[in-house]
């Protein structure tokens, strides 16, 4: 497949791997911060590949995982109102809320569709002129122009029953707040090469200077990664900081201007509450005050009630630890026996990027190789 | 294909194309039974389903007998490669020759919607026969029922496949041993991918049809020529990784996966790239896995690769002895000669966000 076996070629990941080794002299500790780098390490096994002195630890990027609990529940609540059609990215629909997830409200009678795209969403609502249609709106900024663009699609329209649960989330306060935090372990980053191609990396280049850590844009396949991890640990190894792109392919330093000028109209920066982890100032996106009547929040705001936010800390599910990198998925004592794909605690077990879901798809009962 | 192949359908049309199904159709009167008249044995027509009696008699049968059921509920009801009728004989037949039955005998049960088009039914009716002729299959007993409008998707298919198994061959999960070489008899995931390409109106470059095809021929040939075949597997729901997954637990084995080796089509492997789906979980119809033993490899492929529908066929790993104490686990070697678990889902495969 063009443009993907290229980035996939064993040979290619066998004289990175070995160049990685020939560099290492320290014990570095690197987070790729997106969820998808997380699945193409653990399904592909690249961390062994690496010397014993490399430690990956997986980050936040995973829009399911922290989709904070009060919007999961408003999402239920939302869903199963009768005039309600519920569009939704799939694998939000098995991330659990307080008391049930989407598959669980679809069951029960909910019109929740999946949608491959948020326009598809305004299709729907064109369609269903009797209907309400709320999408929701999940993701980082690699998601957030596609939402953008729907709601303008859906104002050109002029259409009244289209409206967005907004839960979008921003790479750079995260990296940040996990940097300040007292455990923090991470000497350099892999940012994720999606986001980045939206929003280019000049953002990352104060990150870098003020907390003396390289950074490194990085796509998605196993060379990418490879070829990731060896421009981080040469930085490390040379004692520098600063951002590398190698994900040329697609990432510009300022990034796609086109969508982040629908962003910035649709969409402003606003404090969000991430699931685990606690409120993050200015992480996340809300409409801006000239599209308040596509919140879907504020049309419904009779109907649902809102929990309150950050109620799920006390839980037994140590997923804000595990999306910080301070624990690694399966030192989690109820890994894979309280907490597995079919009974959840958290959205990390089930998310399609989240990294217990990665460990207990790919190395859940292992035994390894060299015993069989 | 085109979503409904253009078939001469050779009915006395009291019965019109434009008739909708009604609730009377399925109520015992007139109306069923000019529905059972036109539609059904018009298609079907055999001497045991003729006979219009509670049940079909069928002659005796010298060897033990093969029985399986399965219920066809697929959306879109024609898709690039097939339709619900021919997929409903397939896959009966396919769960037959699993076990080195020759397939002889099919029931069909039908639960329509009230509202079908009378053209639809007769379309995935007449395909049904013509792919049960096809199969060397008669369709000997059914039944039809009608639902109200909303409680079906137009037409739900139930059968029941009978089919005899010679003295001397003996398949099934118990004879896999420790040793024996897997063998996947084409590209994998063509089904699922084309069905979901159609059904969610996604529009993917190349050629994306369904597998679905009976396997019957081919395992009768891989027995006759002497090809030792301890076990035999349909992929269908789940895939690939779900039988492998399957079979371990139900031989007490693990199994050693050399990815690199499963064929996987450019098309689908495209399109289950941009959607973030595992080939290895998609839905096939017309795919097995096969376990012999290493001396018969050569020959099995060779066989295989004289089938069209099995051209691709490719040895993809080995069973292994259970190691004690541990769970029956597939294993699968990557491109870069690390390993992981190739697991169970949890559920079905849900389309990812980014």
């Amino acid at each position: 497949m063009k443009y993907v076996d290229e980035f996939r070629d064993p040979n290619a990941v066998h004289v990175l791997s070995r160049e990685i080794h020939r560099i290492t002299r320290h014990p570095w500790t690197i987070m790729e911060v997106c969820g998808g780098q997380t699945h193409s390490i653990v399904r592909y096994g690249l961390d062994r590949l690496l010397p014993p002195a490399i430690t990956l630890i997986h980050g936040p990027g995973c829009p399911v995982c922290v989709t904070p609990i009060e919007l999961i529940d408003a999402a239920c609540q939302l869903a199963s109102l009768p005039e309600v059609i519920f569009c939704s990215f799939g694998d939000m629909l098995r991330v659990p809320g307080s008391h049930e997830d989407l598959l669980r409200v679809k069951a029960q009678g909910g019109d929740i569709r999946i949608i491959y795209s948020p326009l598809d969403a305004v299709g729907i609502a064109q369609s269903n002129p009797q209907s309400q249609i709320i999408c929701f709106a999940v993701g980082f900024e690699t998601t957030a122009p596609a939402q953008a663009m729907a709601v303008l699609q859906a104002r050109r329209l002029h259409l009244s029953n289209f409206s967005l649960l907004v839960a979008h989330v921003l790479v750079p306060p995260a990296m940040k707040a996990i940097l300040s935090s007292p455990e923090n372990r991470v000497q350099g980053f892999l940012a994720a090469g999606h986001v980045c191609s939206v929003m280019g990396y000049e953002m990352y280049e104060p990150i870098c200077l003020r907390y003396r850590v390289p950074i490194v844009v990085t796509g998605f396949e196993p060379v990418d990664i490879l070829e990731g991890v060896q421009l981080v640990i040469a930085q490390l190894e040379e004692g520098r900081h600063k951002v590398d792109n190698q994900y040329a392919r697609s990432v510009h330093r300022s990034g796609n201007l086109e969508a982040r000028k629908v962003v910035d109209e649709v969409f402003e920066s606003a404090s969000r509450n991430w699931r685990g982890i606690g409120e993050i100032p200015e992480s996340g996106l809300q409409l801006r005050q000239t599209f308040a009547e596509f919140d879907a929040l504020r049309t419904f705001q009779d109907r649902i009630h809102l929990s309150s936010p950050a109620n799920d800390l006390e839980s037994e599910c140590q997923s804000g630890r595990i999306l910080q990198g301070i624990m690694q998925p399966s030192a989690c004592s109820a890994f894979g026996t309280r907490c597995t794909p079919d009974h959840p605690l958290g959205a990390p077990m089930v998310s399609s990027e989240g990294a217990c879901a990665a460990y207990y798809r790919y190395r859940h009962h292992e035994v390894g190789p060299g015993e069989q | 294909m085109t979503p409904k192949p253009n078939i001469d359908i050779h009915c006395p049309l009291s019965l019109s194309a434009d008739d909708t199904i009604r609730m009377a159709h399925g109520g015992g009167g007139r109306l069923m039974q000019q529905l059972i008249h036109e539609i059904f044995l018009e298609a079907f027509s055999n001497s045991y389903l003729n006979a219009l009696q509670d049940s079909a008699v069928l002659p005796t049968l010298d060897g033990r007998l093969a029985m399986t059921t399965d219920s066809y509920v697929v959306h879109p009801l024609f898709f690039p490669g097939g339709d619900i009728g021919s997929l409903a004989i397939h896959g009966t037949v396919n769960d037959l020759a699993m076990m080195g039955a020759i397939p002889l005998y099919v029931s069909a049960g039908f639960i329509l919607e009230e509202g079908l088009s009378v053209d639809t039914l007769k379309h995935v009716v007449s395909s049904m026969a013509n792919s049960a002729q096809a199969c060397g299959v008669q369709i000997v007993c059914g039944d039809t029922k009608v639902v109200d409008r909303g409680k079906g998707d137009q037409i739900f298919i139930n059968t029941t496949g009978l089919g005899i198994i010679s003295p001397s061959c003996h398949i099934g999960p118990h004879h896999i041993t420790p040793g024996d070489r897997i063998i996947v008899s084409g590209d994998v995931g063509r089904h699922g991918m084309a069905v979901l390409s159609v059904r969610e109106g996604l529009t993917f470059s190349g050629d994306l049809a369904s597998d679905s095809a009976p396997l019957h021929e081919l395992v009768a040939e891989l027995i006759e020529k002497g090809v030792s075949v301890h076990c035999l597997r349909d992929l269908t729901r789940g895939g690939l990784a779900s039988a492998l997954n399957e079979l371990t637990t139900t031989a007490g084995v693990s199994m050693a996966i050399n990815e690199s080796h499963i064929p996987v089509s450019e098309s689908v492997r495209g399109a289950c790239e941009i959607l973030g789906l595992d080939p290895l979980y998609v839905a096939n119809e017309g795919r097995c896995v096969l376990f012999l033993p290493s001396g018969d490899v050569e020959k099995a492929l060779s066989i295989l690769k004289s089938h069209a529908i099995s051209e691709h066929a490719a040895e993809i790993g080995e069973v292994l002895p259970l190691v004690s104490n541990h769970t029956p686990q597939v294993i699968l070697q990557t491109s870069y000669k690390t390993h992981r678990v190739l697991d169970l889902l949890s559920g079905e495969q849900l389309p990812r966000i980014c």
